[in-house]
């Protein structure tokens, strides 16, 4: 299904391959996406940010994106674009990852960027966001709101992004709510509203009372906002799918560094580097607190403050395993960043078991 | 709500979009034609019918427009197949490319838009009785639309002299033809009705399952429901079976995890294919008495002088 949507895109790029070159100086810049544009977070964030770097260089950029890509079909499409005169390259799923450095490899004079992976080249640099920072802030709103005391999480696929998510977020209910329990359902899916639905509905009946996910439709939302419980945005603003329901919502903000990275190309000075921006970048934003009393909303906004000034970092030590075995601290006073990179246990006070 | 009847609900809603197309394409098979481009239609339904049901405002103006339009696209088909007598697999899998595309472009202007859910038919008095009530008399209407049509393809292909037609057409499309049957006609009828279903499916998803349009939200149930077709051997009741077994496998999975039992949930999410392969293992074995399969499935018929 995904190959199709990605064909339409092929020929979206074919068409655009039989105009005639006629502005030989624009930068050609592509963007590869795991879901549609239209699936309201993870990829129609990525395509806020493409849009920016077209209103920030209005006639020195033109901008191209496939849409619905498979891993599998990636290198292909990455290819495609590389080949086809794009200079600037950007694909934006940890799928991605091996695809991108093996087209880089054969075309020296391509930059890339890579969002969420953690291997680099000399023209292949990485970026990604700080989700966990915005999944305490949630945690903490979730453990001060839940009345069962049980909060549900819809996770997509049990890899490090998502466990730590869902490690930070228990850590922040656990700093205001010693007794909150966690239960967690994974979807084995990115993007399938209904089977996210379910999912959300199966927690709901094993009486939890807050919602958080880390998949990309709003169908979880609506289940909540249905249920009259409460529940979390994911990547973008979804308001207006549950207005009565959205506590808040990570909000995904590419745009400021997508334009950087396009300046850095046009002035010649762009590098290999790697970018991990949180809330103090201003890359990830807190949608609005809503449906909150004050005095929670108080603790969010002092939370989010905390963090962006450093004072509180979302793992810091001491940690503990589910074991309640000390997790060895390799950042001084926190975790080190690969070890949140590459994190694969869950933290003391979740009962579930981390599928391997 | 206790969590058995919690669960029962949510395997029931999950069932509902896989038998209604399933129950399309059965009839469509049953008269000896195959269209892969179930996919495809479920998705133009689904986006249409959340654009028409945003424009006017009402549910039912939502449901039709979803209905007609995987008429429309079965019509596509319907040319290709039975007009042309084009292969059926190529075309019902261009079928589905053109359906995703379409969904895509209806649904372009409803992105970020929502709806309020369908609501659930309740019967006062008897939707509050113990156990039973809620499972009855509780849910949307697609549900009880999904029941009436199980009864009706049941009833219409084992008891009516139509449905006898039909079956007989498919079954051997030469004979029929040479009994005077109006092959074609028939056949075009029968892809419409698919292709009706289909669009009553997607409506489902797209204003009662997870009331908001998003591309590709269909998710591969399509597909689901053609491996239901053969897991069901072609049989009405049997296809209301397995839409709960293969809906039922999606959503105790995920029960399942909610309440922390340890179950491999990617080896469950493959259970409804597994089934199927179980089912058409079991049914060439038994192929010596009698086929399940309609004769004619899949061969195109160009009639003779």
């Amino acid at each position: 299904m995904r190959t199709i949507v990605k064909l339409a895109g092929a020929l979206a790029l074919a068409v655009g391959l039989s105009v005639p070159a006629v502005a030989q100086d624009k930068l050609k810049i592509g963007f590869i996406y795991v879901g549609p544009v239209g699936d309201h977070g993870w990829t129609h964030q990525h395509d806020v940010g493409r849009r920016a770097i077209e209103t920030a260089f209005p006639g020195r950029v033109e901008t191209t994106f496939v849409a619905s890509v498979t891993t599998a079909d990636s290198d292909r499409a990455i290819e495609q674009l590389a080949r086809t005169g794009h200079k600037l390259i950007f694909t934006t799923s940890f799928g991605y990852m091996e695809p991108t450095l093996k087209v880089a490899a054969r075309f020296p004079d391509v930059k890339f960027e890579h969002a969420t992976g953690y291997k680099r080249a000399a023209n292949v640099a990485t970026y990604s966001i700080r989700f966990h920072e915005g999944r305490y802030i949630q945690g903490v709103i979730a453990g001060k709101m839940t009345k069962s005391n049980v909060i549900g999480y819809v996770g997509a696929f049990p890899i490090p992004e998502v466990v730590a998510g869902i490690n930070s977020f228990m850590l922040g209910a656990q700093s205001v709510n010693p007794n909150v329990k966690i239960k967690i359902v994974y979807a084995n899916a990115w993007f399938d509203p209904g089977k996210e639905g379910d999912a959300a509905k199966a927690l709901l009946a094993q009486g939890v009372d807050v919602i958080t996910q880390h998949t990309d439709s709003p169908a979880p939302l609506q289940q909540a906002e249905a249920a009259g419980k409460f529940a979390f945005g994911q990547a973008s603003d979804m308001t207006r799918f549950a207005p009565k329901a959205q506590l808040s919502a990570n909000q995904n903000v590419w745009g400021p560094y997508y334009v950087e990275r396009v300046r850095a190309v046009l002035d010649g000075k762009w590098q290999s580097q790697d970018v991990w921006g949180g809330l103090a970048s201003g890359m990830l934003r807190m949608a609005p607190y809503a449906n909150m009393p004050d005095d929670v909303k108080k603790l969010a906004v002092d939370t989010e403050e905390a963090i962006k000034t450093g004072k509180l970092d979302p793992f810091k030590c001491p940690i503990f395993d589910q074991d309640g075995k000390e997790v060895k601290c390799e950042g001084g006073a926190k975790l080190a960043d690969s070890q949140v990179l590459g994190m694969n246990f869950y933290v003391k006070g979740i009962d579930d078991k981390l599928p391997k | 709500m206790s969590l058995t009847e919690a669960i029962l609900l949510t395997v029931v809603a999950a069932a509902t979009p896989l038998l209604i197309a399933a129950l399309g394409e059965l009839v469509v098979e049953r008269a000896g034609v195959l269209n892969l481009g179930l996919e495809g239609m479920m998705a133009v339904g689904a986006s249409c019918g959340f654009a028409a049901a945003s424009l006017s405002g009402s549910t039912v103006v939502g449901v039709v427009a979803a209905i007609f339009a995987g008429m429309a696209l079965s019509a596509v088909f319907a040319f290709l197949t039975l007009g042309l007598a084009a292969n059926q697999v190529a075309s019902g899998l261009a079928l589905t490319i053109l359906g995703l595309g379409l969904s895509g472009l209806v649904g372009e202007a409803f992105v970020g838009t929502r709806l309020d859910p369908v609501g659930r038919i309740e019967v006062p008095g008897l939707t509050d009785l113990p156990v039973v009530g809620k499972l009855l008399f509780g849910h949307d209407p697609f549900v009880y639309i999904a029941l009436l049509l199980t009864i009706g393809t049941a009833w219409f292909l084992k008891r009516t002299h139509h449905g006898l037609v039909l079956r007989s057409i498919g079954e051997n499309h030469v004979s029929a033809h040479a009994l005077g049957l109006k092959v074609l006609r028939t056949r075009l009828l029968a892809v419409l009705f698919g292709g009706a279903c289909a669009g009553l499916a997607g409506a489902y998803l797209s204003l009662a399952y997870t009331p908001f349009w998003s591309p590709g939200m269909t998710a591969g149930r399509g597909w689901i429901a053609l491996a239901l077709v053969v897991f069901a051997s072609w049989m009405p009741w049997r296809a209301l079976g397995g839409a709960l077994v293969f809906g039922g496998a999606t959503v105790l999975q995920l029960h399942a995890q909610a309440a922390s039992i340890g179950l491999p949930s990617q080896a469950l999410s493959a259970l409804p294919y597994i089934a199927t392969i179980v089912a058409l293992v079991l049914m060439s074995l038994g192929r010596g008495r009698s086929s399940a399969v309609p004769g004619s499935l899949g061969m195109p018929f160009v009639p003779d002088r």
